[in-house]
């Protein structure tokens, strides 16, 4: 499960004090799919940065299975990170001079894991998102539905339990948006808890709980809040 | 997939960006190796030349001025010959040899020679015998005098390299190969000098030093045709080596206040100042190097790591430590300092048997050790300029790398 309690931070912008998360209080649990939805700026990416472990709170805690995120050493959450949670980014960031199949062999270089099974179960991945043919084409050469596409096997490499996903359909047209939206579904119709911050309504839509955030202040928009 | 692909991975895309980098060290590590390696030669062939020229002590008079080593006694002050006895009679250790000679410029044919009066081996062993101590009473191997070669062919050559004759009689001369060639001299002719009438017992060898133009006589022989009476003006002293790092020279000094003591390295001082000048300009470039290709590699890792930054959070997204990432800067460090340490050897070995003959007129070979000299500095720089870069990527805050557009 993944908690925010009363988690606050703020950041300072040209001398003027920006709310990015209000006291905001969260629970997501073991395998829900949950739309964050909102203005630019109110705040989406800092709350799933902050759900990641990858930004601390000025003030309230974060919990992942019971354990709270902030209070560990920096190298603890990147080790929670490696094993349990996997980002997918609107604008992909995949490594540029990897191929698609290292890009999504580097999690699993992250675990430990050897050449041999690294390169097995990315060759896997990138099969089952339809990309068997581009496993040694650089993200250059790849369309950009196709580079979220190696995103998404990346993100999956390690068998995350919790998926965070911050504007995956950002840069896509349409088609490839559902595609895109359709595999989020689909992992979490695996048992995976998804929280995907968009401002596509439509994307949002298939999640099972949508919130919005308006000031960094979480709010319910109706879908099964 | 290992981390190291990555770092390779990642040269290989931006090898221009690294260029300056690599080229900075590689020129760096070129010219330490090659000046190394050529000064290593030339110290050597100093040391053989050294070891050539048979003694490696001079006795000269205070006020003697040193120019040539070869010439060293041809000047007009002199010091007793109870000198000589001084040193065969204390308790001295390490005086392999000595040879006390007098100099004075006589004319033979119309041209103008240096008579030099040297005092053979049989005198030596003489007074020794009726002291029954001093240098030739000492232990072997350090301290014993060189045997004198007994046929006349080898005498020729140890007076010309050794400067030690066994026997010479108070009438008879050796000669020089330009007094043989000037004077017109054969073995067995005779010669008058200084009134009095002289054999030539023997030409010797060419030498291509002044000794080509000297006529060696016996020293009590000179000594008397001069009327300068039981002076010299320098006496030459082989010396053990090891007896004169350990203070040889000062003990002499020490003996015989009144007299200039030098060594051989003294007299070949300018070559010897050659190969310190050379060792010299090859720690200014280290130090050369360990600045501009430590400032260049540094202000290269900064520019890395701040284009990287999106790169470093997203890694750090998906679980990589601090200690992860601060390897793959490093290792990359480590990668620059090994190609540009063994390119830098290579080049600078062959521009060194290349060039090195030619600049310092000695065979030049490689040398493997400077290898290890070569990646050691050039790893140890990259790493050393490399280290506050890679620590910079490691403490990355990756939400501000990966919310920046």
């Amino acid at each position: 499960m993944l908690a925010l309690q009363s988690v606050s931070k703020t950041y300072t912008h040209r001398g003027r004090t920006v709310k990015a998360l209000d006291n905001a209080t969260l629970e997501v649990q073991n395998g829900d799919f949950i739309s964050v939805v909102g203005p630019s700026g109110s705040g989406k990416s800092t709350l799933l940065l902050t759900l990641g472990g990858m930004l601390s709170p000025a003030s309230g805690r974060v919990l992942v299975d019971d354990q709270s995120l902030y209070e560990m050493s920096t190298d603890k959450r990147a080790e929670l990170r490696r094993k349990k949670i996997g980002f997918v980014f609107q604008t992909f960031n995949l490594v540029p001079y990897l191929t698609a199949l290292e890009n999504v062999q580097v999690p699993l270089l992250l675990v430990g894991i050897n050449g041999h099974t690294q390169q097995e179960r990315a060759s896997s991945l990138l099969t089952r998102l339809g990309l068997a043919d581009r496993l040694d084409h650089k993200p250059s050469e790849l369309s950009v539905g196709q580079q979220q596409r190696v995103a998404l096997a990346r993100m999956l490499a390690n068998d995350p339990a919790v998926v965070l996903a911050d504007e995956p359909t950002g840069n896509l047209d349409p088609d490839t948006s559902g595609q895109i939206i359709d595999f989020l579904a689909e992992v979490n119709a695996e048992g995976r808890t998804v929280v995907m911050a968009t401002h596509d309504m439509r994307a949002a839509q298939r999640a099972r709980r949508i919130l919005r955030l308006v000031d960094g202040a979480i709010a319910p928009d109706g879908k099964g809040s | 997939m290992k981390l190291r692909t990555i770092v390779w991975r990642e040269i290989f895309e931006r090898k221009n960006q690294l260029a300056t980098s690599f080229l900075a060290i590689f020129l760096g590590i070129t010219a330490i190796v090659a000046i190394r390696n050529v000064t290593y030669y030339s110290q050597k062939a100093v040391s053989r030349e050294l070891d050539a020229l048979g003694a490696n002590i001079l006795i000269l008079p205070k006020s003697a001025t040193l120019q040539d080593y070869y010439s060293a006694d041809m000047q007009e002050d002199d010091f007793p010959e109870e000198y000589v006895e001084r040193l065969m009679f204390s308790d001295l250790q390490g005086l392999d040899n000595m040879s006390p000679r007098l100099s004075s410029p006589v004319e033979v044919a119309g041209r103008s020679f240096t008579l030099t009066g040297i005092l053979p081996m049989n005198e030596f062993k003489a007074k020794a015998a009726w002291q029954g101590a001093g240098i030739f009473a000492r232990p072997e191997n350090c301290g014993t005098v060189v045997k004198a070669p007994l046929s006349p062919e080898a005498a020729k050559g140890s007076l010309a390299r050794k400067r030690v004759i066994e026997d010479l009689q108070q009438d008879e001369v050796l000669i020089g190969n330009d007094v043989a060639v000037g004077a017109n001299l054969n073995e067995g002719d005779k010669v008058a000098m200084l009134g009095q009438n002289f054999t030539v017992t023997a030409v010797l060898p060419p030498t291509g030093t002044v000794d080509d133009s000297r006529i060696f006589g016996h020293l009590h022989a000179v000594q008397k045709l001069t009327g300068k009476g039981a002076v010299v003006n320098a006496i030459e002293v082989v010396g053990c080596c090891s007896s004169i790092n350990s203070g040889l020279v000062q003990k002499i000094n020490k003996l015989l206040p009144e007299a200039k003591v030098v060594t051989i390295t003294q007299v070949v001082d300018t070559q010897l100042k050659t190969n310190r000048m050379m060792a010299s300009l090859s720690l200014i470039f280290i130090a050369i190097i360990a600045l501009i290709g430590g400032a260049t590699i540094a202000n290269y890792m900064y520019a890395n790591v701040f284009e990287r930054r999106r790169e470093i959070g997203t890694l750090m997204a998906m679980g990589a430590g601090s200690r992860a990432v601060l390897s793959m800067f490093l290792l990359k460090a480590l990668l620059l300092g090994l190609i540009g340490g063994l390119s830098g050897y290579i080049v600078g070995t062959v521009l060194a048997v290349a060039v090195g003959p030619r600049l310092a007129n000695v065979p030049v070979l490689p040398m493997p050790i400077l290898l290890v000299w070569a990646l050691g500095i050039s790893i140890v720089i990259s790493l050393l300029a490399s280290f506050f870069p890679a620590r910079r990527a490691a403490r990355l805050d990756p939400s501000t790398a990966l919310q920046e557009n």
